[in-house]
């Protein structure tokens, strides 16, 4: 409870005198962003192939700055009146949230050549998809030697297929699966059904020996044997798929998610940051991302620059051809009153 | 002579009040700032509301968590009663040497960080587990226990962080018991097991108050334990402050609800402390 509490105010007062040394630095520096990711082996990732080529090829410099959950933070910092952070690489929703409450920039495509080239389901007035990955249904090979679960149909079908479940505690993604195992199709999703897909949760909720709530652990529980299938991202299971465990994932009926780049409101290198955003998503860029990471490239020309071989490119989850079995999940929907009103809903749900 | 006697006290009191300042000023400005913006955000939001309180008093999420972790907190309390009152005790009957044996096991598990703890329960209890394979290999059940990711792990490793916090405060009461009491009721014909309900046990009770209070209050705001070996349904109120924060956004009502478990706490403190000192409570006398 502690640690939760003093958050705000912390990041209030760090904005503070963080705004200070920003101001007074300014005029001496050349053209510079803060570029804020989720740290750990993805940032690093990105750095490597976006960041530094980049910064390089625009002469700028890129100071990063990471935290898991971006969205508390971009709040009060934008709430304080100076922002210190330019561009953040975060779940698209909060673009799009954020985009609504004034407190991320309207883009201006025709600046963004690259950008602009994407197709439409992959930007938004306020973000451009920087990289996919996918809620899949993983499973143990142990348990299911043959005839693994291939649809959430399966995983909610328990008699066919024995065995202890876990999902993540959070609605999305998973009020999609539910839809899904209803007989929905993936492509006629949205608007979701909330009350159909709650419905159905109800029927799965017995089953499931835990709802997860970081990707580590969703890994950890796969890894040690204590459920034999689970919804989990593409890149935890081949991660510990890699290290030598027995799992396996189809992306078939994946939920296809991106994380994507905005720009804060008011940000203090706003014209260096729209530069930046056109070069992040540039095709040969993109293309590396996927060879340092499990994640697909958030612009599909990066498939046709020949960068990533036909097999690395069949791994990922933003490859045309698996793309086109998963539901593409749409932030426009939940960033709505409807599916705010979703997210409210899950708590009650889970108390039950 | 009084009169340079009370100014020599008003001296002494202005020395000291110079002396403790700086932690004062710490503690003012880390403690009791953050804890009043908090209060604060619960109630203003655009103006004065009250519709944060009026949701936790009004919501069942919320009574449900607020009960559960009662329930909880109130589980893990006599959980620890009953197995740290032995070890205070046998701490304080056994010689020097192997009381300070004992108390050193009690606080070794102070020095691993409450997480290393809760992954460590984990290996323990899951279904892979050493427990769960060792049952099996013995054969005395066929299909693994489900033990954690549910409130039985949670109650369990709670347990055993908390566990200090009994054993401590019973040891330091049952040591201020003088022994000759116990040697005069047996001198008066009364066997162990009288002598030690009717002397040393009601002698005991400061210590079993405020180990309890100790243990209840700080389970209270647990949030690691749950969180890890919950299996997301043990939502205990801490985790509703997280969840409120992290998903929903809304510090106000993450602040409402922390607002109202702090006043619960201070309620119980003051409450207990009607029967015994905090001072004494806390270890001072």
């Amino acid at each position: 409870m502690t640690t939760k509490r003093h958050f705000g105010f912390g990041y209030a007062l760090l904005g503070g005198s963080l705004g200070l040394f920003a101001t007074t630095g300014i005029a001496a520096a050349a053209e510079q962003i803060t570029f804020v990711s989720q740290g750990g082996a993805y940032q690093q990732a990105q750095t490597v192939a976006i960041l530094d080529p980049s910064a390089k090829k625009l002469g700028i410099t890129i100071n990063q700055d990471s935290i898991p959950d971006a969205w508390p933070a971009i709040k009060t910092q934008v709430g304080s009146g100076k922002p210190i952070w330019d561009v953040v690489d975060t779940p698209t929703g909060y673009c799009l949230r954020g985009g609504e409450q004034g407190l991320i920039e309207k883009l201006d495509f025709s600046k963004m050549p690259n950008a602009a080239a994407m197709p439409e389901a992959y930007r938004s007035p306020y973000s451009v998809s920087y990289e996919f990955y996918s809620s899949v249904l993983a499973y143990s090979q142990k348990t299911f030697p043959k005839d693994a679960p291939n649809s959430w149909v399966d995983f909610w079908d328990v008699k066919k297929f024995p065995g202890r479940r876990a999902l993540r505690n959070h609605p999305i993604a998973t009020l999609e699966a539910a839809l899904m195992a209803d007989g929905v199709a993936p492509e006629k999703l949205y608007p979701l059904d909330v009350d159909r897909a709650f419905k159905k949760l109800e029927e799965i909720k017995p089953h499931i020996t835990v709802w997860w709530t970081s990707g580590a652990q969703s890994a950890q529980l796969l890894n040690d044997g204590e459920v034999d299938m689970e919804m989990a991202w593409n890149g935890r299971v081949s991660a510990v798929a890699k290290e030598g465990a027995k799992v396996s994932f189809t992306y078939n009926q994946g939920i296809l998610q991106s994380t994507s780049l905005c720009i804060l409101k008011g940000a203090p290198n706003l014209e260096t940051a729209v530069k930046f955003l056109n070069e992040a998503v540039n095709p040969v860029h993109q293309a590396n991302l996927p060879l340092n990471i499990d994640y697909g490239p958030g612009n599909p020309k990066a498939f046709e620059t020949g960068v990533i071989k036909p097999e690395r490119a069949a791994q990922l989850p933003s490859e045309p051809a698996n793309a086109a079995k998963q539901a593409l999940m749409s932030y426009a929907w939940w960033s709505s009153p409807a599916g705010e009103a979703a997210e409210k809903r899950w708590a009650s749900f889970m108390q039950k | 002579m009084p009169d340079s006697s009370q100014k020599h006290q008003r001296r002494e009191h202005g020395l000291m009040l110079a002396l403790v300042s700086p932690a004062l000023l710490v503690i003012l400005l880390l403690i009791v700032l953050p804890v009043g913006w908090l209060a604060w955000q619960s109630i203003y939001h655009d103006g004065f509301t009250l519709e944060n309180y009026r949701r936790i008093f009004t919501e069942d999420i919320y009574w449900r968590s607020f009960a559960l972790t009662f329930e909880i907190s109130l589980a893990v309390t006599v959980l620890a009663l009953l197995l740290g009152y032995p070890v205070a005790y046998l701490a304080n009957a056994v010689p020097k040497g192997w009381s300070i044996v004992i108390l050193a096991l009690v606080v070794l598990p102070f020095w691993t960080s409450v997480l290393v703890r809760a992954y460590a329960w984990l290996a323990l209890l899951q279904r892979t587990g050493v427990i769960n394979q060792l049952l099996r290999y013995l054969d005395m059940i066929g299909e693994p226990l489900a033990l954690v990711h549910n409130t039985f792990g949670t109650v369990v490793a709670t347990v055993h962080i908390l566990l200090p916090f009994m054993v401590l405060p019973l040891y330091a009461t049952m040591q201020k018991i003088p022994a000759d009491l116990m040697q005069a009721g047996a001198s008066l014909g009364a066997s162990p097991s009288l002598t030690f309900v009717r002397v040393f046990l009601p002698l005991s009770l400061p210590g079993v108050l405020a180990g309890c209070t100790m243990v209840f209050v700080l389970c209270l705001g647990f949030y690691i334990t749950p969180e890890l070996l919950g299996g997301g349904r043990t939502v205990m109120v801490s985790m509703l402050v997280s969840r409120n924060v992290e998903l929903y956004n809304q510090f106000g009502a993450a602040s409402a609800v922390a607002v109202v478990l702090l006043v619960s706490v201070l309620l119980i403190f003051v409450a207990v402390s009607r029967f015994i000192s905090l001072d004494r409570m806390l270890g001072q006398k």
